[in-house]
């Protein structure tokens, strides 16, 4: 098993946001997470990347049968987890390859593989900036500074290409994209799932999940999962919207 | 781990970076005896076997030091320097002159190695030629043939008094005169050697040339002058570096750089300083008093500063362009590092005097431990500098809350065609950055040596290409471990 959370409770600061979340993830397989507004989604995935702030308080994440409770943020992204953000950050200063290749020597450091050749490099770089369709003046920017919405999502596509997680956590990728973006991006998704990964994607609309089918969605609500389903449910909810979860196990 | 414990337990790692240049070496030295008098002038100039007049210069500068106050303006804190319990000359044992390598102390040799500067290597990789003061004495010239070749003369400063006096003569204390502060009078005084660059009209120095200081001796402080002129149409490029072993005791270092650029001259003037800053408690470290003033002597000369100054327990310094010709340019990129109990009272000054004369001042300060950090610059425009161009941009970043940074810009501007700009942010490294960093597998302190080193790019650009690659470790380093 690839990821296995086990009664997750996690608090920011004094308020609990998780309250019993379990989930297993398998190698090969698409899990989507769906849910209103607050429900916990974002928490979910900074609690599992490690995010400072996020305290678990109860449960536990095994991530390839070890228990990460306690991992830095680096240890976990080094040992494959990768989470496409919601909200991409600028570095100012810093270029896109120069990033790039902080990262991926950094994964290779770990590995305790040698540093990889700077043609080997770009080549590399050319060939995951195809897969989502990026420009080449990208990469010779700062990391995502003066980047479109549209330009960041691809941004954090292109990253997972390059670093090749073993799960990837895609939150919210879909918001704020047109049509012609979404597809960019779910075509890069595509490409790249195998049998030896696995994918989250998070999402509060199940229009991503027209191009990246699931194999089971979620449904999570005031910070655990209410309902499992396949590919069907996320259909049901566009048809029904997320009323009926509210008054079905709101408070 | 709460947010706050976190960035305490970072911040410790960060005051606990080592100082990784503080090995002392054990050359024997052929020393003054501790304190200043006029006797001691008249010992350090008849060791240098100097002409009249520059011994007339020292005492002249000596005794109008005597009369005037050591600066309170700067927002530093430090108790009274005792200035008869410093040894003005030290120079390492070794009377012979030098002509090859091998014929270097290779104790000393053995040190610039440690730096990271052989010369050598320097020698053949680089095609700079250094110039290395070590104490006191200008140890070892390097490139002295190809230089020839194009009438440069790069020397020490004693062997530019010997083989050149008159141009020495000519243009010493032209842009600092003795009377300028109270440091500046002390190292007129005192000056034991520093470096002496002249390219003649019409020349571009080929080479980068460069200049490592060191102090060694304990007690000694070191105070050199450099002299660069840059006549009608030359160009050079010029970088100095430092260091010092980690002593207990404080160490003054007060320092003059001239800089004379003649018409269509361009002086580009880099520096990365390294001295020992004292340790993780504010013990020991530099005392670093510096005065530097360029002069756009001719029309459509420019000069530049480039400093990276990571070291020193206190740096007072305002490297400074005298924008007299027409249509003369003056630069002042700076990146200052302040950690531990540092202090850091640092800037520029800008006086426009010709027409259309235009100035760029880009300033990084970065802050932490229990460090203070200034930025003190001032613009003047004076009343026939018509269409006088200035912008200023003073960004400072914080790392943890116990650091300070400062910004005192004065602008002074009398004559109504001037257009001075002058933008200033204080910000502090996010933890959004830090955690995105991280999540792409970057551990804390690589993260925080690419954040800075990103918010520090304008600058270090501006620094010759191999020694660009230099001041990017010497940020990372200085700033090990850093911020949540």
């Amino acid at each position: 098993m690839l990821l296995n959370i086990k009664d997750l409770h996690v608090s920011i600061g004094d308020k609990e946001i998780i309250k019993g979340f379990n989930l297993s993830v398998n190698k090969g397989e698409v899990h989507a997470i769906m849910g209103p507004n607050g429900t916990g989604k974002s928490t979910l995935a900074a609690a599992i990347t490690g995010r400072e702030g996020y305290e678990i308080t109860k449960g536990e994440i095994f991530f390839k049968d070890e228990l990460i409770n306690e991992w830095e943020p680096d240890k976990r992204a080094n040992e494959g987890v990768f989470l496409s953000f919601q909200y991409p950050i600028e570095i100012p200063g810093v270029s896109m390859t120069n990033f790039m290749r902080t990262a991926l020597n950094a994964k290779r450091e770990y590995m305790g593989q040698p540093p990889m050749s700077a043609g080997e490099f770009l080549k590399r770089m050319e060939e995951k900036k195809k897969l989502v369709d990026i420009q080449s003046k990208l990469t010779n920017r700062s990391v995502n500074e003066g980047f479109s919405g549209g330009e960041k999502k691809k941004n954090e596509i292109f990253q997972m290409a390059m670093l090749e997680p073993s799960l990837a956590i895609l939150d919210e990728t879909d918001s704020g994209l047109d049509i012609d973006a979404l597809k960019v991006v779910a075509k890069g998704v595509n490409q790249l799932k195998s049998e030896d990964n696995a994918f989250v994607i998070i999402t509060h609309y199940q229009r991503l999940l027209d191009y990246i089918v699931p194999d089971f969605v979620h449904v999570m609500y005031d910070g655990r999962i209410v309902k499992s389903g396949g590919k069907g449910l996320a259909i049901e909810l566009e048809n029904s919207g997320y009323e009926w979860i509210k008054e079905q196990f709101g408070a | 781990m709460t947010d706050e414990s976190k960035e305490k337990d970072v911040l410790q790692e960060v005051t606990s970076g080592e100082y990784k240049y503080g090995f002392f070496t054990d050359i024997e030295a052929d020393q003054a005896p501790k304190g200043l008098s006029e006797d001691i002038i008249r010992f350090i100039s008849a060791k240098k076997e100097e002409p009249e007049w520059l011994l007339e210069f020292r005492l002249k500068a000596y005794r109008h030091w005597l009369t005037i106050e050591e600066p309170d303006w700067a927002l530093l804190k430090h108790p009274p320097i005792d200035y008869q319990d410093i040894i003005y000359y030290s120079a390492p044992k070794k009377k012979k002159e030098l002509s090859s390598l091998d014929e270097v102390d290779p104790e000393l040799l053995d040190t610039f190695n440690k730096l990271g500067i052989s010369l050598e290597e320097q020698k053949h990789l680089a095609g700079v030629a250094v110039d290395a003061v070590v104490d006191s004495v200008s140890v070892k010239t390097t490139f002295q043939e190809t230089l020839k070749k194009h009438d440069i003369i790069f020397s020490s400063f004693s062997e530019a008094v010997q083989e050149h006096p008159d141009l020495v003569k000519k243009y010493l204390g032209s842009v600092v005169p003795y009377t300028d502060n109270y440091f500046a009078a002390l190292n007129s005084a005192v000056f034991t050697d520093g470096s002496f660059c002249f390219i003649p009209k019409g020349v571009r120095c080929p080479i980068e040339l460069s200049t490592y200081f060191r102090i060694n001796a304990a007690n000694t402080g070191q105070f050199e002058r450099t002299l660069i002129v840059a006549e009608e149409g030359g160009y050079v490029s010029y970088l100095e570096g430092c260091t010092a072993p980690m002593r207990d005791e404080n160490q003054l270092h007060a320092a003059i750089v001239e800089l004379i650029a003649l018409d269509n001259a361009e002086i580009k003037y880099s520096t990365v300083q390294n001295w020992y800053p004292g340790d993780k408690n504010g013990k020991g470290g530099i005392y670093n008093f510096v005065t530097k003033r360029g002069l756009c002597k001719g029309n459509s000369s420019k000069i530049s500063w480039t400093q990276v100054e990571t070291g020193s327990a206190i740096t007072w310094k305002y490297p400074s362009c005298i924008l007299l010709g027409d249509n003369s340019v003056g630069e002042f990129y700076s990146v200052a590092v302040t950690n531990n109990f540092q202090q850091a009272d640092t800037g520029t000054k800008m006086m426009h005097l010709g027409k259309n004369t235009k100035s760029t001042i880009i300033s990084k300060g970065i802050s932490a431990g229990h460090s203070n950090n200034s930025y003190r610059g001032m613009v003047r425009v004076g009343k026939r500098a018509e269409n006088a161009r200035n912008f200023s941009q003073c960004d400072s970043l914080l790392l943890g809350d116990k650091c300070g940074a400062h910004t005192f810009p004065y602008i002074k501007t009398n004559n109504p065609t001037a257009i001075v700009e002058h933008e200033a942010t204080t910000s502090k490294i996010s933890e959004d950055q830090l955690f995105y960093c991280q999540q792409r597998g970057i551990d804390m302190e690589k993260s925080i040596g690419l954040i800075v080193n990103g918010y520090a790019k304008e600058v270090l650009n501006k620094l010759p290409m191999e020694f660009a690659v230099e001041a990017q470790k010497l940020l990372a380093i200085t700033l090990e471990g850093s911020v949540g």
